[in-house]
């Protein structure tokens, strides 16, 4: 479970380049909750993402995971809860290395000592697991070699491997093009069932925030400004999304207009 | 003759495998080789001087490199800054270090047990020089072995995850800065054996031994490029070993017969710097070509499946 406690992130504070990227988000994820993030460029998606993760330290407020207190805990510490996958396909492998190899370091979590794990039976499992993706006769190739989908797919399998309790997915499909994108949707929605994992998906496709995932939140200007979840999000449409958004934002303009009137 | 280029260039490829560790593996540019080579040396040629045995000196020699890099890493990690400043930094500092060790600018082994006065009366067998190449072989085969080991183990695989991508070795809870520090440690601690070695061979220790050390060992590394292509560590060391031989090999020819064409060894560091430039330049040609060649060989494959799978089916 990750909650968010008044957590606000401000950048280059005190400068004239000074930026309010999250204000004051207050946000609760339970265990086996699969959350569709949707929000316009800059609304602080990415910025909530590096907050979570540890990425970024944050200027106000608390983060407790599995209720404790990660606040002031490193990116690496938090990885043993937290898989995380980027939109840029090359950030979650080592090109310079194999596929075997890769697959070997991300199957467990935290500090490796001098013994040696890959061997012929664990080849055998990671042939096994690689056969889904297309990839189980290349477990010696440098992961260089690969397609920005393999490589994206092979991500997600180290993602899992490593038996995280949350993963976040930043827009992970969007640099793929939409053969690839669908299969490692496809994916990670049978990843995130098999091992019940709570999943926080940041996405473009309103669509697929609709369908897929039993909560959605939608984001602007580095705030929280819709968010639903179970039966009235099955309800929803993307005209309704979009007529929602616009309401919102009416209601905003109408106030700053009434303050500058007086 | 010939032994003794082998010599040479075998003790130095120990060095070369240090960098190599840093500048391919960890993608790191390390240069507090410079330093770290000379302190090996020093560290050697007291502990030599003052009785404490040939296998402590070498020993302590790389304890010396090792604590070295693992102070570069730790400036690098800990103050934030680029690891080539950290590196410039440590290797200046062990100027004055070297020094202190030595107690001057030199330190002479004359008339003492080494390295290369106890093997060849061990293998009396056999000609002194020809025992000497046979125990560096010995030594330089112990160091390939360790690194090929080390590169095999689960913390040498995330070392070079960390050296290909650091966000994957932060994904799996390790933290990158302890990763660094046990990679530099490693990689100058062959650093310092290499010193300590070389101290033994040519008979003195000098503060000034690792001048030019770091561009060296690139040479030699980037020589080795040219031999074969592959991605298997024990190859990779056995590439690093032999550019590094043709390289000493190349220098002796320099200096047996550079006069002819007007090269003197002053024109070395020059030449050195070339070559590396020039390897570069080579190296990145040939990537594309590899690349492009790398990819029609995946279509290839691909292809000759979907053949075979239309085979079966008739």
């Amino acid at each position: 479970m990750l909650t968010l406690e008044h957590v606000t992130k401000v950048f280059y504070p005190g400068t004239v380049n000074e930026k309010l990227a999250l204000e004051d988000i207050s946000l609760t994820v339970e265990q086996g909750e699969v959350v569709c993030v949707i929000g316009s460029n800059g609304s602080g998606k990415s910025t909530l993402f590096n907050l979570i993760s540890g990425t970024y330290p944050v200027t106000s407020g608390r983060i407790i995971l599995d209720s404790k207190d990660v606040t002031h805990q490193p990116e690496y510490k938090r990885a043993f809860t937290i898989g995380r996958i980027f939109q840029d396909p090359t950030k979650g492998t080592a090109a310079n290395m194999s596929v075997e190899d890769n697959l070997i370091t991300a199957s467990r979590k935290g500090m490796r000592g001098l013994g040696i794990s890959l061997n012929d039976k664990k080849r055998a499992y990671f042939r096994e697991l690689l056969g889904p993706i297309g990839l189980s006769d290349r477990l010696s190739d440098n992961v260089g070699l690969l397609s920005g989908g393999q490589r994206q797919a092979l991500t997600l399998l180290m993602t899992v491997l490593s038996n995280p309790s949350m993963i976040l997915l930043d827009e992970h499909t969007a640099a793929l093009d939409p053969g690839n994108a669908a299969t490692v949707m496809n994916l990670t929605q049978k990843y995130i069932e098999k091992y019940s994992l709570t999943a926080v998906m940041v996405t473009h496709n309103m669509q697929f925030a609709i369908d897929y995932g039993n909560r959605l939140i939608m984001m602007d200007e580095g705030q929280i400004i819709f968010d639903v979840s179970g039966a009235e999000k099955k309800k929803l449409t993307v005209e309704r999304l979009v007529q929602i958004f616009k309401e919102i934002k009416k209601k905003e303009f109408a106030t700053d207009r009434g303050l500058l009137a007086i | 003759m010939i032994e003794g280029i082998f010599v040479d260039g075998l003790i130095f490829s120990i060095m070369a495998l240090g960098i190599f560790i840093s500048y391919k593996i960890m993608d790191l540019a390390d240069l507090t080789c410079d330093g770290s080579f000379a302190t090996g040396a020093a560290v050697a040629a007291v502990c030599i001087k003052s009785g404490l045995g040939i296998t402590l000196a070498l020993i302590l020699g790389f304890a010396a490199g090792a604590l070295s890099g693992m102070a570069t890493a730790l400036i690098h990690c800990r103050l934030r800054i680029p690891g080539l400043l950290a590196g410039i930094l440590v290797m200046t500092m062990l100027y004055s270090v070297n020094l202190r060790i030595l107690g001057g600018a030199n330190v002479p082994l004359l008339g003492v047990k080494k390295f290369y006065t106890e093997v060849p009366r061990i293998l009396g067998f056999l000609p002194s020089e020809w025992a000497s190449l046979a125990g560096t072989i010995a030594i330089v085969l112990l160091m390939k072995g360790l690194v090929d080991l080390f590169f095999r183990t689960d913390l040498g695989l995330s070392v070079g995850a960390m050296g290909g991508n650091e966000q994957v070795v932060i994904s799996q809870g390790m933290n990158p800065e302890t990763l660094k520090v046990i990679g530099l440690g490693f990689s100058n601690g062959l650093i310092g054996f290499s010193g300590a070695l070389l101290a033994q061979y040519q008979g003195f220790a000098d503060a000034n031994l690792g001048t030019g050390m770091v561009v060296q060992g690139l040479a030699a590394i980037m020589i080795g490029d040219f031999l074969f292509s592959t991605n298997r560590i024990s190859l990779l060391t056995l590439r690093v070993i032999l550019g590094s031989i043709i390289y000493k090999a190349l220098m002796y020819g320099g200096r047996k017969y550079g006069y002819l064409v007007g090269i003197t060894p002053n024109d070395f560091k020059l030449l050195t710097g070339l070559l590396v430039i020039l390897s570069l330049a080579v190296a990145k040609a040939r990537s594309g070509a590899s690349d492009r060649g790398a990819r029609r060989k995946a279509m290839d494959k691909v292809a000759a499946k979907a053949n075979g799978g239309c085979n079966a089916d008739a």
